[in-house]
């Protein structure tokens, strides 16, 4: 994406002095007015003066002036060019102002001991939460079961890639299976944990998949009792959701491979299975990779059926990391400890989400 | 002369009766799996219209097994005899359905809106903000879906109490337009790259201004896309329950956080369970029927490049 812009256009602005420095004018003024505003806030909330302000939203309405004033004023300062930056300008501002600046607010935090709940307020402690991290097992523990929770990927893939074949050979009432394979990722996770986590695997004598197994001599299955079959559990209702995203993205994968590929390979002798493994699924590594990784970063985030089926247990071994910090917060509302637990885990995220897709480039690319 | 010159040898019979073979497996293997899709539905729908001893007993099949019953629905106000009488779980649940379908659909529609922007600003300009180019620009909004709720979570959490935003939808909107963004862009940079430029050439010769073209032009072309990031954003902020349970207590609740916080209360009435949930479900389920086509568009198209 370098070199110029694709869409050239020619445009003769001509820009007064007085428009520009208008612009100029609205810009400045308008930051002028949100600094104006956030002192006037911080001085009351350090205690100098009163202004009567209930919260900071005022210091939120001058900001919201200013990111106005700013997209307006690249027109009038800037002209055409204003107008294309203009595009980008609002997503970016948008985006900046909700993730940087949480995000260095998140760091204050992370080093300090705020119990919303005490009255006390932020206390600054150092490095005292890294210290607490490094002793806390369940943190440790919860990490560990990402790690299992994100092998199980792997399975995932498998019977996605399997589905997503099936439905690409040819077969009558397709728009029927695609449907009905595409129906659990639109419901919602906790109505997901609701209906098979409990609905259907509790109710003892009577659940639908408890009566199954029983058909097929398991006397009584439990499955949220030993640390194991509750990980299992919660791994599979996590795969019922989310295997139609990973089947639809290989199936735009498998449909992209020209037909005369396989007939070449068939012609020269090539079977199903060896078609498949020296044709098919090498053609299919990007998109597989893709899949994978967008999977893996999916279930970073998995917490939703965690915290509604199990919340956490039998002793922390469902944890995912998330559902370990929100009920560390629920429990002891403690934003400091569990800020920084976050922060924590977004710095092992980034450097092995890195780590993968550099990996991923390097076994992807040769084949392509 | 009546020999048969041409026929089947052995192999190419063996051969016919494998491809059966193999289509059978085939058909084995989507109906296991339209099985195992659908029974969960089908379980929640017939539960909520059971009573206790069905749901015991664990019976499936209505009119054979039980005899359907409101009693699910009647708890939730929407049975034939309550939905003419005041109800005030009916009147909790429209509203959390209806703080769901705000914050869902204003979300959405305000994701589309900056993620087709950006993204089409970034597929037609070269851009530079100090050092960033316009692939680390679009490398800055993608990275965001890397991003954990978890980390943003407390940050806003303490935020929001100092403005004020705590419970209320607008803090959900934000919040929610935030983590649809970066799919958003992901689609539609898809959607308007494989738009030639032409079209907009032809469109500034004949004197429109970049934003006319890009909004007479390229928006109508690009509509399919943005449907489809559209239902897609939809589907996620219908179902988010992380920030929903942590920033919202009682005016902006939404409907999953409803759901879950009936399982505490009392034991479980399994029947009211059911038809709390279905009816949550039920939007989407029906989106997923007649939309189907362009969420699978939605989702396929970064996978092929």
């Amino acid at each position: 994406m370098s070199g110029g812009d694709l869409l050239h256009v020619v445009t003769n602005d001509n820009i007064s002095d007085a428009r520009r420095s208008f612009g100029r004018a609205i810009i400045w003024g308008a930051a002028a007015v949100m600094l104006a505003t956030a002192l006037a806030q911080l001085a009351q909330h350090l205690g100098w003066a009163d202004f009567g302000f209930s919260n900071w939203r005022p210091t939120l309405y001058g900001y919201c002036l200013w990111a106005a004033a700013l997209c307006w004023g690249q027109v009038l300062i800037r002209g055409e060019q204003g107008k294309r930056t203009l595009f980008v300008l609002p997503a970016a501002l948008f985006v900046i102002s909700l993730t940087v600046f949480p995000l260095l607010f998140g760091l204050v935090i992370a080093f300090s001991s705020w119990n919303l709940s005490s009255p006390d307020g932020r206390q600054f402690n150092g490095l005292d939460n890294l210290r607490q991290m490094w002793a806390d097992p369940f943190y440790w523990n919860a990490l560990q079961n990402m790690v299992w929770y994100c092998l199980a990927i792997l399975v995932e893939y498998a019977i996605a890639f399997a589905l997503a074949l099936a439905l690409n050979a040819e077969i009558r009432a397709r728009k029927f299976f695609r449907v009905a394979f595409l129906l659990p990722l639109m419901l919602s996770p906790v109505a997901v944990s609701w209906m098979i986590g409990k609905s259907m695997l509790v109710i003892q004598p009577a659940g639908p998949i408890i009566r199954m197994l029983r058909f097929f001599g398991w006397e009584n299955p439990s499955f949220y009792s030993s640390p194991w079959m509750a990980k299992l559990t919660i791994m599979m209702m996590d795969a019922w959701t989310f295997i139609p995203f990973m089947m639809i993205m290989i199936l735009a994968g498998l449909q992209s491979i020209p037909k005369e590929l396989n007939e070449a390979a068939r012609v020269d002798g090539a079977n199903g299975w060896r078609a498949f493994w020296e044709v098919t699924f090498p053609m299919m590594l990007p998109v597989s990779v893709t899949a994978v990784l967008i999977r893996i970063i999916f279930k970073l985030k998995l917490a939703d059926i965690v915290i509604s089926v199990t919340s956490g247990g039998p002793g922390g071994a469902t944890d995912t990391v998330t559902s370990f910090i929100f009920r560390e917060y629920r429990d002891r509302s403690n934003v400091g400890y569990g800020t920084l637990l976050a922060m924590v885990y977004l710095v092992i995220i980034i450097v092995v989400m890195t780590l993968l897709m550099k990996l991923a480039d390097r076994f992807a690319r040769p084949r392509t | 002369m009546t020999t048969q010159v041409f026929h089947d040898s052995a192999s190419d019979l063996s051969h016919r009766a494998r491809q059966f073979g193999g289509r059978a497996a085939i058909y084995g293997l989507l109906i296991l799996w339209a099985f195992i899709c659908l029974f969960p539905i089908y379980w929640t729908a017939t539960t909520s219209f059971k009573m206790a001893p069905n749901v015991m007993k664990g019976d499936m099949i209505p009119w054979v097994d039980f005899t359907p019953k409101w009693l699910g629905w009647k708890s939730l106000g929407l049975s034939p005899d309550t939905i003419g009488k005041d109800s005030t779980v009916r009147a909790e649940f429209a509203k959390r359905f209806f703080n769901s379908a705000v914050i869902s659909l204003v979300s959405s529609a305000l994701a589309v809106m900056l993620g087709s922007l950006a993204a089409y600003g970034l597929s037609r300009f070269s851009y530079k903000f100090s050092w960033m180019k316009n692939s680390d620009i679009l490398f800055f909004f993608l990275s965001q879906l890397i991003l954990p709720p978890v980390v943003l979570a407390l940050p806003f959490l303490v935020l929001y109490k100092e403005l004020a935003l705590l419970d209320t939808r607008v803090g959900l909107i934000l919040l929610y337009t935030l983590s649809v963004l970066p799919i958003v862009i992901w689609i539609m940079r898809d959607q308007f790259s494989a738009i030639p430029t032409e079209l907009e050439e032809a469109a500034l010769v004949d004197g429109l201004s970049i934003w006319g073209a890009f909004l007479t032009i390229i928006v109508p072309i690009a509509l399919p896309g943005m449907v489809a990031a559209f239902i897609l954003s939809l589907v996620l902020t219908w179902n988010e329950y992380f920030f929903a349970a942590l920033l919202t207590s009682t005016h902006a609740n939404t409907l999953p956080v409803m759901v879950a916080s009936q399982t505490g209360s009392q034991g479980i009435s399994w029947w009211s369970m059911a038809a709390l949930s279905f009816a949550a479900i039920l939007p989407l389920i029906v989106i997923g029927v007649v939309l189907e086509r362009y969420i699978i568009k939605g989702m396929a198209a970064g996978a092929v490049k």
